[in-house]
């Protein structure tokens, strides 16, 4: 409440001031008030207009500590000098440029917050779980689609082996088919860790799932149905395998396996299309907003949810890429997958960072 | 109350009102689809060369790793495989961060935006936050690169790549007919994230006319009754003011001769920048009058 008070006893001292005295020599030449209004204050709209100039040019270390903190108070300047003119002034040159100017300010006074360091900070920092649990029961949603996904393509494989070609796409199959001994299968999940190439293998698995959960996430704004469908496709593949390997008896192989990195990247998978489907509800049942606002609000929570499935992906790139062909025993392969699933659960849903100390 | 009608938010036109948590209104422009089909062609345009000067790179550093074999467990072969690993992370930066890097930067804008003079802004009164950007950004990647992934797909898949070509084709018509569906101009990713694109002209401040015309407010050569006065309104006097601005010489000549012969007074040739100058001090003097007493006279029409 003192900042008003005192920069007017400000402008009133600096009217006796000899820096301030060519100015008001100006203002007192013009025959205009509202143009003597408008050189009285000019000066801070320049400096005003400097500063936005150089932070625009992204020369932010180019900006001083003081025209850094001068900036709000130039901005209200700038603000509360429009809305005078515009009742006092017909200057139309002075309106638009102010107009122009204000415009300028604004975006970067109400402007993204924060860099992508400090975002990144609070987002790590409680800000990613927090949106996690905003997500509420979507995620449940999600988790039985998934189940039920699951189940699917188990009882579908088991009806009639045929589906199992119709579920996994070719290239995957290989060795995996229906009718394969126990021997080629157990082949398939061990003895791979002279293969070389492994950083390779979990930079591409990492860019495909990637683009898989920003599908899931994306399509959710055709109300959620197409991330359901995702949900669902793509458990029916787990499912499809699961019942392969059961099987030939070699189910908790199968699940150490997949467990590795699976945790992690089913995980993901769950969190993308929870956020689909959040969006997707949103906007089928808006509730009091209008279509459009509560999309916007479902769009900007669930963003940090993406950010961070991308995130997990990589960590699931590379534990798929290296983990899982170096750990070569089931057991040392479901601690692994065991671990990465508490320490997921723990951190969205046990923790809760800063937020209980800012609250 | 020409200005004010201007300023409410019609669907037809491109012009937009923000309120500020100040309480003043300002002005926005949506920029053009046009303009926004432009900035993104520039953009991807960048991305592509970025790409190709990323892998032509990566190649001529290859290029100098001979004699080895991609699966090999060499020193060599270790070489490669860090390139190709950089290669992959690099596409996918360049595909998805490219954007989200620049806009939310102090100008809001890709370089393609920057060119073409618009940027990201917050819909409404709310400000622009990171998490919009993302979304606004994360579902681009399906508005514009699903179709490549179709096809991309049938092609590795051996299957018909027709059909593919028509689902990208379709899918690519749904989201570039969203902006013309709405009178936002919004397209999908605008729609999730809250956000619309505006255009940020850039202008400089002209010298204040009553002090840049010192000699037509000395000299009062030519003082005009209030009658003479009450001829125009606020849209004739910014008329003027864009004439004695823009300073052309057929320009005065002609609205001198105009304003003369309306009010009845002729003044001397040579002198007509004089005349219009003291005209329009006199004019907005009084019009800025009415002004603070409430009353304002839009146009000559106007009682």
């Amino acid at each position: 409440m003192s900042e008003p008070a005192s920069s007017i006893l400000g402008r009133f001292s600096g009217w006796f001031s000899p820096a301030a005295s060519a100015e008001i020599a100006a203002a007192e030449d013009a025959a205009l008030r509202s143009d003597r209004f408008r050189l009285e204050r000019e000066s801070d709209w320049k400096r005003l207009e400097a500063i936005v100039t150089r932070i625009e040019r992204g020369r932010l270390r180019g900006v001083s500590d003081d025209d850094l903190l001068a900036l709000p108070a130039l901005y209200r300047t700038a603000v509360s000098s429009l809305a005078v003119a515009r009742e006092t002034s017909l200057d139309a040159e002075t309106l638009t440029w102010l107009e122009v100017l204000t415009r300028r300010a604004w975006f970067i006074i109400y402007g993204p917050r924060a860099g992508l360091g400090d975002w990144l900070l609070r987002f790590f920092g409680g800000g990613w779980s927090a949106s996690v649990r905003a997500l509420g029961s979507d995620i449940l949603i999600a988790l039985a689609l998934m189940v039920a996904g699951t189940v699917a393509g188990w009882l579908l494989v088991a009806s009639d082996p045929d589906w199992y070609y119709a579920l996994i796409p070719s290239g995957m199959a290989d060795a995996r088919v229906p009718g394969a001994s126990r021997a080629v299968l157990m082949g398939t999940l061990f003895g791979q860790q002279s293969q070389s190439g492994l950083g390779m293998f979990a930079a591409a698995l990492f860019s495909n799932n990637a683009q898989v959960a920003i599908l899931a996430f994306a399509l959710g704004f055709a109300f959620g149905l197409p991330s359901a469908l995702l949900l669902i496709h793509n458990t029916t593949m787990l499912g499809a395998l699961l019942w392969l390997y059961h099987g030939q008896g070699l189910t908790i192989e199968i699940i150490g396996w997949l467990a590795v990195h699976g945790t992690t990247e089913l995980y993901a998978i769950l969190l993308a299309g929870a956020a689909g489907l959040h969006i997707g509800r949103a906007m089928a049942f808006p509730g009091e907003l209008a279509v459009l606002d509560a999309a916007a609000a479902a769009g900007r929570r669930t963003a940090q949810v993406m950010v961070g499935v991308v995130l997990m992906l990589i960590l699931a790139g590379l534990l798929e890429g290296f983990a899982r062909q170096l750990i070569d025993n089931t057991a040392g392969r479901l601690i692994v997958g065991a671990f990465m699933l508490v320490l997921w659960t723990g951190y969205f849903f046990v923790w809760r960072g800063d937020e209980g100390k800012a609250a | 109350m020409a200005r004010r009608a201007t300023q409410r938010p019609e669907p037809r036109t491109r012009n937009r009102t923000v309120i500020t948590p100040e309480g003043v209104a300002l002005p926005f422009v949506l920029a053009t689809r046009g303009a926004r089909a432009a900035a993104l062609l520039i953009d991807l345009a960048l991305i592509g060369a970025a790409m190709v000067a990323t892998t032509l790179t990566l190649l001529w550093i290859a290029g100098g790793v001979t004699g080895a074999d991609l699966e090999g467990g060499s020193a060599k072969a270790h070489a490669l495989q860090a390139l190709v690993v950089i290669w992959i992370i690099a596409m996918f930066l360049f595909r998805n961060a490219w954007f989200l890097f620049f806009e939310l930067g102090p100008r809001g804008a890709t370089p393609g935006k920057r060119i073409t003079g618009i940027r990201v802004a917050a819909r409404g009164t709310e400000r622009l936050t990171t998490e919009a950007v993302i979304a606004r950004n994360i579902v681009r990647d399906i508005e514009l690169f699903m179709p490549a992934v179709f096809i991309g797909g049938a092609i590795s898949a051996g299957s018909d790549t027709d059909a593919a070509g028509w689902a990208g084709a379709i899918w690519f018509a749904i989201f570039v007919a969203f902006p013309f569906l709405n009178r936002d101009a919004l397209r999908c990713g605008d729609v999730i994230a809250g956000t619309w694109v505006v255009e940020v002209p850039r202008r400089k401040l002209g010298q204040a006319l009553s002090v840049s015309a010192p000699l037509a407010a000395a000299d009062q050569a030519y003082t005009f009754t209030p009658a003479e006065l009450a001829v125009y309104g606020e849209y004739e006097l910014q008329t003027l003011e864009r004439v004695l601005r823009d300073g052309r010489g057929p320009a005065l000549d002609d609205v001198a001769d105009a304003i003369s012969r309306k009010i009845g007074r002729p003044y001397p040739d040579g002198a007509e920048r004089v005349f219009l100058e003291s005209y329009y001090l006199q004019l907005r003097a009084q019009l800025e009058q009415g002004l603070r007493m409430g009353r304002r006279k839009a146009d000559k029409h106007a009682a």
